[in-house]
């Protein structure tokens, strides 16, 4: 026998040693009276926090059980314009396999596995379970001292016993989008140039890839686009069909592809702890890939019907009536008092967000299906409305805002309206600007006002000093103007004073604007929450400036319906026109959609108007 | 004499796991030996092509309940490979300390199973108990004690919580002290070797005909180890060693655990001193867009029973088109054992089979 046979067989008495572990305490736990603390990452049961959780399903989409499911809560409300839908996940802890997937996706971070995870029942319905956090249901969740592991189950759970959660490093969304190029401040407010530059195909579809599809946007969308489905389009490099889904609900994409108040990325789940899809730009992209949207399109208008209907006004809501109307067959007559289509969007957006070339790639799709534009008319001017009242089977008043309020201060009528004033220089008249421009008011309007005026300042006075501000009752927590807009005017230089309402257009010997008195805000509304400024009578202070601009809102113009009939239009205690649900005002065969119906004022409310108009006429038409 | 048809499994108690071979025996000798793994057959392959990437994630790692870390790191590889998808270096030594980790607590069930069937029951106490600290550090990191869900394509999905190097180096201390006690009550027991020696014996030539891999192969003699051949995430950072034997047999396949066991403690330190800053995870494609380029994949790593290799084919998918797994214990559980039961005496049925290491959910999957 070798050596190391001999090493290998070893001993007959080692398994002695092991004796001298009868006196060594016990390593086994004595459970349930020892028990065992689960690590702070621990997977167990579910916790959810109802404040944080939109209801967005993403959770019951990854999970590769089934096990989760989305239901109705009845006392919760949906509101769809904050994305938050009245469904919360409910668990099937029979399937549930504890992977933690649903907390890694959860783009709000609502979700999240406690350490609990004892349940013993003999009611198998105890098994699905809708979870809640501590803070909501206070009843199944006891602190240290009353928890007792002999009755842990799902109605008996431990407090403060948080373990594996959501974080957003290893989270299976993007939060970040992909930075939109834009031309530097520097260089954007000496010309008109277009300020966003848009994506290229790499950046859009990286940007598409974000969505996860939870369609909380299409709910906060006043016209309901399928946004989920034409961002997937993007993603998959199929701009085509990308546009197609978008032409179901939305016939102007180049326009609202960058104008669009954009309740979809208000809503959108992403923005909760990272930043929203960037869906407007992706419109906008789809828009500019498709340059003629012909090549993309096979829509046909439908088989004539030999009705004739007139749309007044060729706005974002009149050409979608006009559009949805087309389709269905109808002959349609659209009426416009400016050169060109697109109405308040021609006139009211700068160049630099919304240039005409894109206004116009929008306008002649909807001309190349049979719509018929009548430009440089006015209805009342230069063809009366009775006849057309006579000529057609039904008309649709798409009239919008078009006269820009004053705030009739003494000397006001010296001050500039703001849409004159961005209409001159959207259409190409000369307009000259001050050296020092004064801006009255704080909306989107304002902005565009002061923004287009630094631009021409910086043009037409180059070198010398110049100066823009704005002046508005509101102060910044409330300032209306959208927070892109805001940031990016104090980028360009623009100086805001909020909190200061309009006094006195100060006026020198040769009775030219020298300033505008103002005075401090002391509330903007009353006790009621209506619109209704009060001031501070003794703080008063002169901006100086040798051009007001008044910014404070428009109205809209009726005077072509001739009295007799304007008597039987009805309006709403908000000053809007009456509407029934099919959109048919109160004078037959009227109807009516966009800023004169809705209180939202902006593109996309105006197309989910002519949705249901063009629905409501095409009933009334054909019975 | 007269031969005699014996059914032992899937209910036998010498068997460990959902599996039977169906012997000829002879008196007490076997003459042939068919094995039956199909008792587990959950149809994972299948299973995979209807759930996306992301979802297979949780599945996969049920292929192998003992060892489920190996499983996730090479579909985790499989799909990397496919999409093209690069890890960051950290993430490569996380995955490299975890997959070491659950070696060790794989090389401790094994022996706890070994050492019982041959009636070590204290031994296999510690084992078990042993491995149970291990499971407490992958509860610690990944959330889970049994099924970690931990590597996932792009990385790792959580980074090591605060303090917990020192309480995997206190962990593997621990284990590491007791080696002494191991040795003398098991290892260089003179029991031990007289009921492993020139069990389930194979020769070098037949381990490899065969398909033998892992310590089967590395007890014949064969220094191979895939960690070594075709190094993956960051086995090639650090110096360590193969371990074989020379016979061939029970024995000394039970040798090379120990050894394998030992030297992972020491990759482990070793990987934790070389350790880098940094992300330990690569964001992926949002999962419900993730769509995975045309092509097929074949990876292999090394598991605590030997080479696993993982095919996929994607064909643009959001789901994989095929995956097929080759195990260590399909070639170790039928053409080995039952090559090794010939002649073999049915006392030792359980014994070679123990020490084959066999997963018996691993076979048919």
């Amino acid at each position: 026998m070798t050596e190391k046979i001999k090493k290998d067989r070893g001993s007959f008495l080692g398994p002695f040693n092991a004796v001298r572990f009868l006196w060594k305490k016990p390593k086994t736990l004595r459970y349930p009276f020892e028990p065992k603390e689960p690590a702070l990452r621990y997977r167990g049961f579910h916790l959810n926090d109802w404040d944080k959780c939109t209801g967005c399903g993403n959770c019951a989409d990854i999970c590769p059980n089934e096990a989760i499911e989305m239901v109705k809560i009845p006392e919760l409300e949906s509101r769809p314009r904050e994305g938050k839908k009245d469904e919360r996940p409910r668990l099937d802890y029979g399937r549930c396999c504890f992977c933690g997937l649903c907390v890694d996706i959860c783009p709000a971070g609502s979700l999240s596995l406690s350490r609990d995870y004892f349940h013993i029942h003999f009611d198998t319905d105890t098994f699905t379970f809708i979870p809640k956090n501590e803070i909501l249901d206070k009843e199944k969740f006891f602190p240290a001292g009353e928890y007792s592991v002999l009755k842990a189950s799902l109605s008996h759970r431990k407090k403060d016993y948080e373990g594996f959660s959501s974080d957003l490093k290893y989270s299976l969304f993007e939060p970040e989008r992909v930075m939109m190029p834009q031309v530097e401040p520097e260089e954007r407010k000496i010309s008109f140039i277009e300020q966003v530059i848009g994506y290229n195909k790499e950046e859009a579809k990286k940007e598409a890839s974000r969505c996860l599809e939870c369609r909380l946007c299409e709910e906060a969308c006043p016209a309901h686009l399928k946004i989920s489905d034409y961002i997937r389009a993007i993603y998959e490099d199929k701009p085509e069909e990308s546009l197609r889904k978008i032409f179901e609900d939305n016939p102007i994409p180049a326009i609202c592809g960058r104008v669009c108040m954009k309740y979809c990325e208000a809503a959108c789940s992403l923005r909760i702890r990272g930043e929203a899809l960037s869906i407007r730009w992706l419109k906008r992209y789809v828009a500019d890939v498709i340059n003629d949207y012909k090549t993309a399109m096979e829509l046909k208008p439908g088989n004539p019907t030999g009705k004739k209907i007139a749309v007044i006004g060729a706005g974002p809501g009149g050409m979608s009536v006009a559009y949805f109307l087309r389709l269905k067959g109808h002959d349609v007559t659209i009426f416009d008092s400016l050169p060109g289509g697109g109405g308040t969007m021609r006139i009211g957006p700068p160049i630099y967000r919304l240039p005409l070339e894109a206004i116009d790639q929008d306008v002649n799709y909807i001309a190349s299906l049979g719509v018929e534009f009548r430009f440089n008319t006015t209805v009342g001017k230069d063809i009366l409305f009775e006849d057309i009242m006579k000529d057609y089977d039904a008309v649709y008043l798409g009239i919008g805002m078009t006269i820009s309020n004053s705030t009739r201060v003494k000397n006001a009528d010296k001050c500039l309206l703001a849409l004159n004033f961005l209409e001159d220089n959207k259409l190409g008249k000369a307009v000259e600007a001050g050296k020092k421009v004064i801006v009255i008011g704080g909306g989107n309007v304002a902005m565009d006002v002061a923004r287009v005026a630094l631009r021409l300042q910086n043009i037409q006075h180059p070198g010398k000093e110049i100066l823009t501000q704005t002046v508005s009752l509101e102060d910044w927590d409330i300032l209306p103007a959208s927070k892109d807009e805001i940031e990016e005017s104090k980028e360009e230089g623009i100086i805001f004073n909020p909190g200061w309402g309009p006094k006195e257009v100060a006026l020198d010997e040769q009775g030219n604007v020298k300033g505008l008195w103002c005075k401090k805000v002391k509330s903007v509304f009353d006790d009621m929450g209506r619109f209704n400024p009060s001031f501070y009578e003794d703080q008063e202070m002169l901006l100086e400036g040798d051009m007001i601009i008044e910014a404070i809102g428009q109205r809209p113009d009726f005077s072509f319906i001739p009295e007799a009939l304007f008597k039987k239009l009805e309006f709403t205690e908000r000053r809007k026109v009456k509407v029934d649900e099919n959109g048919q005002t109160t004078i037959e065969k009227v109807f009516a959609g966009g800023d004169i119906v809705n209180t939202s004022l902006d593109a996309v409310t105006a197309i989910a108007d002519a949705k249901i108009a063009s629905e409501g006429i095409n009933r009334y038409l054909s019975s | 004499m007269r031969e005699l048809e014996l059914y032992f499994g899937p209910q036998h108690l010498g068997m460990v796991g959902n599996f039977s071979i169906t012997l000829k025996v002879e008196g007490d000798r076997i003459i042939e030996a068919a094995a039956n793994p199909g008792y587990l057959h959950r149809g994972f392959e299948k299973l995979m092509e209807l759930r996306t990437w992301i979802q297979n994630f949780p599945l996969v790692c049920r292929i192998n309940v003992v060892e489920p870390d190996p499983m996730e790191m090479i579909y985790a590889m499989a799909v990397e490979k496919l999409a093209n998808l690069e890890v960051p270096e950290r993430a490569h030594y996380i995955r490299s300390i975890y997959l070491e980790l659950s070696r060790v607590s794989s090389h401790l069930f094994g022996l706890w199973a070994y050492s019982n069937m041959l009636g070590f029951d204290t031994v296999a106490q510690w084992a078990m108990y042993h491995r149970d600290l291990v499971l407490d550090l992958f509860e610690e990191l990944t959330g889970g004690r049994v099924y970690h869900i931990y590597i996932w394509p792009g990385g790792v999905r959580r980074d090591f919580p605060d303090g917990f190097k020192d309480r995997i180096v206190n962990t593997l201390h621990t284990i590491g002290g007791c080696v002494p006690d191991y040795d003398a009550a098991f290892f260089n027991n003179r029991l031990f070797y007289e009921r492993s020696k020139g069990i389930g014996q194979i020769s070098q030539e037949d381990a490899k005909r065969l398909g033998g891999v892992g310590q089967v192969l590395r007890a014949t003699g064969v220094k191979h180890d895939i960690r070594k051949a075709e190094s993956y995430a960051a086995y090639n950072s650090i110096d360590w060693d193969i371990h074989t034997r020379e016979d061939g047999d029970a024995y000394s396949r039970i040798w090379v655990i120990r050894n394998e066991m030992i030297e992972s403690v020491h990759m482990i330190f070793k990987l934790l001193d070389a350790m880098p800053e940094g992300d330990a995870y690569k964001k992926v494609q949002n999962p419900f867009k993730w769509k995975i380029p045309k092509g097929e994949a074949y990876v292999k790593i090394e598991s605590s029973r030997g080479e696993l290799g993982l095919y996929m084919v994607s064909n643009g998918g959001d789901k994989p088109y095929r995956v097929n797994f080759r195990t260590p214990s399909y070639t170790h559980g039928l053409t080995i054992l039952e090559k090794m039961l010939r002649n073999a005496s049915i006392a030792d049925v359980g014994n070679i089979m123990i020490s084959l290491y066999v997963v018996a959910p691993e076979i048919d999957r």
